[in-house]
């Protein structure tokens, strides 16, 4: 059997595909966090409880209305966008002009809200959502066996994280987005609509989350606490890449998977925390983070 | 009138030759608890290139920023075109052909040259095109790739006005536009501005710089405290020369 340094190369591209698979998430979460604070300047600590919002809306959807897998892709961060859309207006726009803790603060007491709420309904288990039909299974690759639906995860994410970035970097809506980060007081002048930007924008990363929820609840199980322990790494990956670089967003929590992925095959005991010794090395080398700017 | 004010762009029949393109009437406005400006009275008509001439802190770039509606609260009538705008929120007022040029420029970091040309959207037809505003700023054509905080202050404030020359802005509030440069670009901002009074363009031009606004102007409004004290016309101006200077300070 093939060894790569004294692991079978089957268990060592299987754990390398778990650690993708995770950094899939990894980056489309922090990509969502990026895209926020870019424009609100909000650290958005919603976020997780947006992802398990949007994991939970696939389940109760299935559950109680019959929508399948394929529609809750897109009907789930619909439905948890326009929820944002509506926090955004009747919430933080209002806060809007207060120092930035006060939205960590505000996004930190809605999300233990969501959380709150749903344990009281579903307690703390968590449920299963079936793997859809077409994706059941796995290939043979002869060095390691694919299961299709994470080849499709990590597919959907790579997509998805590509599809927002391109958007935000070569279009011309993703100019009003750049622009409206640097100097949204010059773009008002300009005739653009600053605050409806800054809505759609908070729509469309909490949007990204709750996708990343449609794609985890096959994987993991539904619970309304699923989200609160994610964010805490998704954080890491976000101070590791650095505020405000979409690229960078994506890279780091891919990148990131794959060292816990990696650590998991050679030193198991320290999978859950390598990713916040990365951090904390950056910290003292690139204050900035990886592809941040320098303050 | 308020109804009209919703009219994100006024209608032809009021467009008659020399009606005013602006009127400011009694205007204050406050950033926080200061009171900045103290009644500001000035009218621009249509086709006019007006300065507002004063030292610094005298609310000249205050008035510029109220007329935008980016000051924090305004009291008093702005009337541009005819339309009231003192209700209107900021990103209405571009749409009634207003181009506005700040005193820091406002170059995006985060784009190229053509990226931050092509920023600000189209607010009114008959605006320049591309290819015009390249004839216009060669330079610019030269780096159009480049990131645009990497352009020289001169290239940089090129930019900043070509920018709006795009959008179809027929009144042009410019604040400073030759702060910090050298003389022959100071030359060259002076002759972009003749073209663009011959193109029929109405333009506010905040300026310090008196030996360069003193022959494009068509009237001067000196401000101080935050209010208008003396307006003189190109007529008077060689009479009223030294009185001009003793109010500036210069």
């Amino acid at each position: 059997m093939t060894m790569i340094f004294g692991v079978p190369l089957a268990v060592f591209m299987g754990q390398l595909l778990l650690g993708l698979i995770n950094g899939a998430f990894y980056a489309l979460l922090s990509l969502g966090l990026a895209v926020i604070f870019g424009l609100l300047k909000i650290v958005n600590f919603a976020h997780g409880a947006m992802y398990m919002l949007g994991a939970f809306a696939t389940l109760l959807g299935m559950r109680y209305l019959g929508i399948n897998y394929w529609a809750a892709l897109l009907l789930a961060p619909l439905f948890v966008g326009l929820l944002g859309m509506v926090i955004e207006r009747l919430l933080l726009r209002r806060i809007g002009h207060l120092d930035h803790l006060y939205g960590l603060l505000l996004t930190f007491g809605l999300a233990l809200i969501f959380e709150g709420s749903l344990v009281n309904f579903f307690g703390v288990s968590g449920a299963r959502y079936p793997t859809p039909d077409a994706l059941q299974g796995g290939y043979q690759l002869g060095f390691m066996f694919l299961p299709i639906y994470r080849a499709w995860v990590l597919l959907a994410a790579l997509v998805v994280c590509l599809g927002t970035w391109f958007i935000i970097e070569r279009t011309r809506l993703g100019a009003y987005l750049r622009a409206g980060t640097e100097n949204p007081a010059l773009m008002q002048s300009f005739g653009v609509n600053v605050p409806l930007l800054i809505t759609l924008t908070y729509g469309f990363g909490v949007a990204l989350a709750a996708f990343a929820g449609v794609l985890a609840a096959p994987l993991y199980p539904v619970s309304p606490t699923m989200g609160s322990n994610l964010l805490i790494v998704v954080f890491a990956v976000v101070v590791i890449g650095g505020m405000g670089s979409i690229l960078g967003a994506i890279l780091t929590g891919l990148g990131m998977g794959l060292i816990e992925g990696l650590t998991k095959v050679y030193y198991p005991e320290a999978a859950n925390t390598v990713i916040f010794l990365v951090m904390i090395l950056v910290l003292m080398l690139r204050p900035a983070g990886l592809f941040g700017k320098e303050a | 009138m308020t109804q009209l004010a919703e009219q994100p762009v006024a209608a032809p029949h009021r467009e008659h030759a020399d009606a005013d393109m602006l009127r400011v009437s009694d205007l204050h406005a406050f950033y926080g608890e200061s009171h900045i400006l103290h009644g500001v009275d000035f009218n621009v008509k249509r086709g006019e290139l007006v300065t507002l001439l004063g030292r610094n802190g005298a609310g000249r770039s205050t008035t510029l920023k109220s007329i935008m509606n980016m000051v924090g609260r305004r009291t008093g009538s702005i009337l541009i075109n005819g339309n009231e705008t003192l209700d209107m929120k900021p990103h209405r007022i571009p749409r009634l052909g207003v181009g506005y040029c700040p005193e820091e420029r406002g170059i995006f970091a985060s784009l190229d040259v053509e990226e931050n040309l092509l920023l600000p959207p189209t607010v009114r037809s008959g605006g320049m095109s591309l290819d015009e505003i390249y004839d216009m700023f060669p330079n610019l054509y030269e780096r159009r790739r480049s990131q645009g905080t990497r352009l020289s202050g001169g290239e940089q404030q090129m930019l900043a006005m070509a920018r709006i020359l795009r959008t179809g802005a027929r009144m042009l509030l410019l604040d400073e536009i030759t702060e910090g440069l050298a003389p022959v670009i100071v030359q060259t901002l002076g002759e972009v501005l003749v073209k663009l009074r011959d193109r029929g363009m109405t333009i506010v031009l905040v300026e310090q710089n008196f030996r360069f606004a003193a022959p494009l102007a068509d009237r001067h409004y000196v401000m101080e405290h935050g209010r208008i004290i003396e307006e003189i016309s190109a007529a008077e101006l060689p009479s009223k020369r030294d009185h001009l200077h003793t109010l500036l300070g210069v």
